[in-house]
């Protein structure tokens, strides 16, 4: 079993990913494509309502998906939620609120609606006028579906990182750097999963790496960003 | 590496074709079908074109065919098209029974290579009824709508979608124009080709010699509209614009070059009235190019200082796409797919009156300083989202996601 695999199927902690330790990283790859779920809200109380019933899927999109999807926009928010209600709903408080969760603290998607639901609610709560704006443009909940291949390309070991990553596809940054947060129970991305089963020699590289904000970067940004990170990292060994 | 994929490698890099590769594998020898009602003119002949022949060089047996028809059969799939765009107006029952007809007749040519295929892909209204004329089918049919069918004809949709709801999904460009049906409707905006005669970089002296054919003045400023002769892409309302803006910059030249598709006969009576708005004013050219005239419509994009498309209803808007590919802002209609594109100050401006692209056009003429950062920006859009190789990584995951039952995640 490879590190991504032992990673995607095992989602435990750190301390697992040392059972796995210096095994071969296999690169993959994936492809997104959005899907129309048939919601559309005007009003903050229809958005509140579609929110409650959607499928996970869609909340995970609204949070995610984008980073994979089209885009012209640079990035304001971490989330389309958010973004509508400053652009179209016109609540910029909410938005703010909106904006400012993070998806990381959130082991199961559910409890990240939750906590929307939560913000949302105080809103309608706490405002006579909230509940009666009705928006420029509706919020159209998408959903998306993810085809993940692997791409044939092995890191063997830690210092290949920053030979290979500058030629890995925006989607393998997704599937690893992004999709990953999803899938590993620390909330983490595959590559500091695999290097923790280095040991303390990379422990620098995978503070760096966490350090990376990928919600307002274009994933070829992010990219760079690793890269970078990878070739510094490699200089400092060589010079030490 | 094969010809084609090799060019593209050079536009796009070698990570991005590597990655139709590997999404291609579990395709290999699958026969795709694409079905459409014109060879040549408009946007979806334009995508056919290459992602044909792109596809089949990725190892999946890709062809594409053309439905015909008499007058009555294109007067009625342009009202089709009018009406998914929202025109409010009944279309004749003799004009319905034509097209019910013509998709008989054409069923009767196409059936055994469609029957055959493991998916065919039904580009917009024309085709729509040919799912139920292939009774032994045994791929999957997929209905791909370009049109801003969002606020549709509510009688017309009712007929369309009786010839749609059978289909395994569809495809629209935009959320926004999605239409309740009992399948996956996925969101795939389309692209341009960045190979292709109309978007390939072109050398100066291309760019001068077509100046000089249409007579424009390369030390003045010029703005272009490229559209068909259509209503809804307001051609009128950019001679408004022109001749309000130049009121404040004198010797602003207008281009409004248009072409007229196989399957649009209203056309020529837009083009009259267009003719008619614009006088005897000699910086007002209205051209009409035939619709192989990509290299020209390239190189008046390249002369142009700004692009226009002021649309009042617009599919996704390719022209925006080929626009800003080259490096221009673009002023555009606030609709559809072009709110997408044009960002204010970031890639253009939205506009929804003649007198706010006329506003646009004086402020973007005086700032040349943002409209040479908006122009760059631009082109790294479009290079990063809208290529063609994007929109074919699309439908060959959305094959493999109709293979495996719309699962949310898929493993190859």
């Amino acid at each position: 079993m490879t590190a991504t695999a032992a990673a995607a199927t095992n989602s435990s902690d750190h301390a697992t990913a040392a059972v796995h330790a210096q095994q071969p990283f296999a690169l993959k790859d994936c492809s997104l494509i959005a899907i129309a779920t048939g919601r559309k809200a005007f009003t903050l109380v229809e958005f509140r309502d579609h929110l409650r019933d959607v499928t996970l899927d869609s909340v995970y999109h609204h949070f995610w998906g984008g980073l994979l999807g089209a885009r012209f926009e640079e990035r304001e928010f971490n989330n389309d939620f958010a973004a509508w209600c400053r652009h179209h709903l016109h609540e910029p408080g909410l938005a703010e609120q909106l904006a400012v969760v993070d998806p990381g603290e959130h082991r199961k998607l559910e409890s990240l609606r939750r906590e929307l639901l939560d913000i949302i609610d105080e809103r309608l709560d706490s405002s006579e006028l909230a509940p009666w704006l009705r928006a420029e443009r509706p919020f159209e909940f998408l959903r998306s579906q993810l085809v993940i291949f692997a791409t044939g390309k092995t890191l063997q070991h830690p210092s290949e990182m920053s030979a290979v990553l500058p030629e890995i596809a925006t989607g393998s940054v997704f599937y690893h750097f992004i999709d990953a947060r999803r899938r590993l129970e620390d909330g983490g991305d595959d590559f500091s999963f695999w290097l923790a089963g280095f040991g303390a020699e990379y422990e620098e590289l995978r503070r760096g790496l966490g350090k990376i904000d990928p919600f307002f970067a274009s994933l070829s940004q992010v990219r760079e960003e690793l890269v970078g990170l990878c070739r510094q990292f490699c200089d400092g060994e060589e010079k030490s | 590496m094969k010809e084609m994929l090799a060019a593209y490698a050079e536009v796009v890099g070698q990570d991005v074709i590597a990655h139709l590769q590997q999404l291609s594998l579990p395709l290999q020898g699958m026969k795709v079908v694409h079905v459409n009602s014109t060879r040549v003119g408009g946007g979806v002949a334009e995508i056919l074109e290459k992602l044909v022949p792109l596809s089949n060089e990725l190892g999946i047996d890709t062809s594409w065919e053309v439905i015909s028809g008499n007058d009555e059969f294109y007067r009625c799939t342009k009202a089709m098209h009018n009406g998914l765009q929202g025109h409010r107006g009944p279309i004749a029952d003799s004009l319905l029974r034509a097209y019910e007809e013509a998709n008989r007749e054409n069923a009767e040519k196409l059936r055994e290579q469609l029957e055959a295929a493991d998916f065919v892909f039904i580009h917009d209204p024309q085709p729509a009824p040919l799912l139920g004329l292939c009774p032994n089918r045994r791929g999957r049919w997929i209905w791909r709508c370009h049109i801003d069918a969002s606020r549709p004809y509510r009688p017309l949709w009712r007929y369309l979608r009786d010839h749609i709801a059978p289909y395994d999904a569809s495809v629209f460009s935009l959320p926004d124009f999605a239409q309740a049906l009992p399948h996956p409707e996925y969101i795939i905006p389309p692209s341009i080709d960045p190979l292709s005669d109309k978007n390939i970089e072109l050398p100066t002296a291309e760019i001068d010699r077509v100046r000089k054919e249409f007579d424009l003045d390369p030390e003045r400023p010029m703005v272009l509209q490229v559209s068909r002769f259509d209503r809804f892409k307001d051609p009128v309302g950019v001679i408004e614009a022109h001749r309000l803006a130049r009121k404040f910059v004198p010797g602003l030249q207008l281009v409004l070059a248009g072409g007229t598709a196989t399957d649009d006969p209203e056309g020529e009576v837009v083009l009259q009235d267009v003719r008619r708005a614009a006088g005897d004013d000699p910086d007002v050219k209205v051209l009409l190019l035939p619709p192989d005239a990509h290299r020209t419509i390239n190189a008046l994009q390249r002369a142009a200082d700004i692009v226009i498309q002021k649309s009042t209803k617009e599919g996704f808007g390719l022209t925006v796409t080929e626009g800003l590919w080259k490096g221009k802002p673009v002023i555009g209609g606030d609709t559809g797919g072009i709110r997408l594109q044009v960002v204010n100050y970031q890639t253009g401006f939205l506009v929804r009156t003649p007198q706010g692209a006329a506003l646009r056009i004086r402020y973007l003429l005086y700032r040349r300083d943002r409209m040479a950062e908006m122009g760059e920006k631009a082109r790294q859009f479009v290079r990063e989202n809208f290529l063609l190789t994007r929109h074919l990584r699309e439908y060959l995951a959305l094959i493999v996601g109709l293979l495996h039952q719309a699962e949310y995640r898929i493993e190859l």
